[in-house]
């Protein structure tokens, strides 16, 4: 999608007649995020349990970090023990990970795809890139602090953690999940005006909805 | 010694040649007369790999340097022409016509340096800084350190040592 797709314009319809169209109004939803109150305490029990043992990974790599999930698909590793999986598209994942360092170019994009995620979703930062900046301390383009624009969950730190560091980030996850921890979801749609400025601070040519669900 | 570019200087009298090695060469030229020393090369001595288009910021003489890598797969050589621009007015003829994939490189000089390229397709397009509204990055009159620290929410209570007064500590605390 161009830049100028999302501007009102008007077309013509097969009819002959003029329609006025606003994509970013008429395509997407703008709404706030709704907080999700757990219905019953014992049966949000057993869906968090039954979340933790199936995440589905969001296929992302955003940073130098993807390359230390590719050989946690292979038998070496093996994450697939764990309940858990890689899927192509933000709508079929629950667990976002962030993988290092992050520009405003890829920020864009993350924020779109999360967005589009289902809720419950969780978000696993990797590296120390994500939780001070690391190496990218100084750089123009490069965030310092993830959590300023997105909930997350779990932080692993290293540069780069190996595949066993994120196999224990992901228990530590699936134990945040079963205490009923993992409310990142809930924590954007409280704090949705405080992400949204932090967001729109630095990503200055705003040209996709803000919401994108 | 004769090197491969003893007849430039007939053709091209303001070029200066310097050796590197013995498979690298440099040359000088003013601006006006680098698009034809280019196409010189690439047409008539077979230079016809673009290896790369970069730019250096001399701040202090107020010019940007301009340098293009070619490469003679045949002979073997490498050739860097060099040229200088105004840092107050950086415009230069470009060269896509010969290399289409120099115009990637002259829209990244214009996003990172603000070097104009008239007439390169989509020079003017955003290449990885989606509404930069500073002055361009790679610029060194930009100070990168302090606009990360407005910018991006550096995270307090960080700490740093350094390595020399804390290994003096640790080894010798006696002489502290």
């Amino acid at each position: 999608m161009s830049k100028s797709d999302l501007e009102k314009r008007t077309v013509m319809s097969p009819d002959g007649e003029p329609i006025e169209i606003n994509p970013l109004q008429d395509y997407f939803c703008d709404a706030h995020p709704k907080v999700h109150e757990p219905v019953l305490p014992i049966f949000e029990k057993f869906l968090n349990w039954a979340r933790s043992e199936s995440l589905w990974v969001l296929g992302f790599g955003t940073g130098c970090g993807a390359i230390e999930m590719r050989p946690l698909m292979t038998p070496r590793f093996d994450a697939y023990r764990f309940g858990i999986q890689w899927r192509p598209t933000p709508r079929q994942s629950s667990v976002f990970i962030i993988s290092g360092y992050l520009s405003v170019k890829t920020l864009k994009r993350v924020i779109r795809s999360y967005e589009q995620m289902q809720n419950p979703k969780f978000v696993i930062a990797l590296g120390s890139c994500t939780i001070n900046g690391g190496m990218y301390w100084d750089s123009y383009n490069t965030i310092k602090r993830l959590d300023h624009y997105l909930p997350v969950d779990v932080y692993i730190a290293g540069c780069m953690p190996r595949p066993e560091a994120i196999l224990a980030g992901f228990e530590k996850l699936k134990e945040l999940i079963r205490q009923g921890k993992g409310e990142g979801a809930n924590l954007y749609a409280q704090n949705f005006d405080w992400y949204k400025a932090n967001q729109k601070k630095i990503i200055k040519d705003w040209d996709m909805p803000d919401y994108n669900w | 010694m004769s090197t491969p570019f003893d007849n430039i200087k007939t053709v091209f009298r303001n070029a200066e040649v310097k050796p590197q090695r013995q498979d690298l060469y440099h040359l000088s030229i003013p601006k006006e007369q680098l698009v034809a020393l280019v196409t010189h090369l690439k047409e008539v001595e077979g230079y016809l790999h673009l290896v790369q288009l970069t730019a250096v910021d001399w701040i202090e003489k107020n010019q940007f340097q301009l340098t293009y890598i070619l490469n003679n797969p045949t002979k073997r050589l490498d050739v860097m022409v060099k040229t200088f621009i105004d840092r107050d007015n950086p415009t230069m003829d470009t060269i896509h016509h010969m290399w289409e994939q120099a115009a990637t490189y002259q829209r990244e000089l214009r996003e990172m340096f603000g070097i104009d390229f008239p007439g390169s397709p989509r020079v003017d397009k955003p290449f990885i800084l989606e509404g930069w509204d500073n002055i361009p990055p790679y610029r060194r009159d930009f100070d990168t350190k302090k606009y990360a620290e407005e910018t991006y929410f550096p995270r307090p209570g960080r700490e740093t040592n350094d390595p020399k007064e804390y290994m003096k500590k640790k080894l010798y605390p006696d002489e502290i």
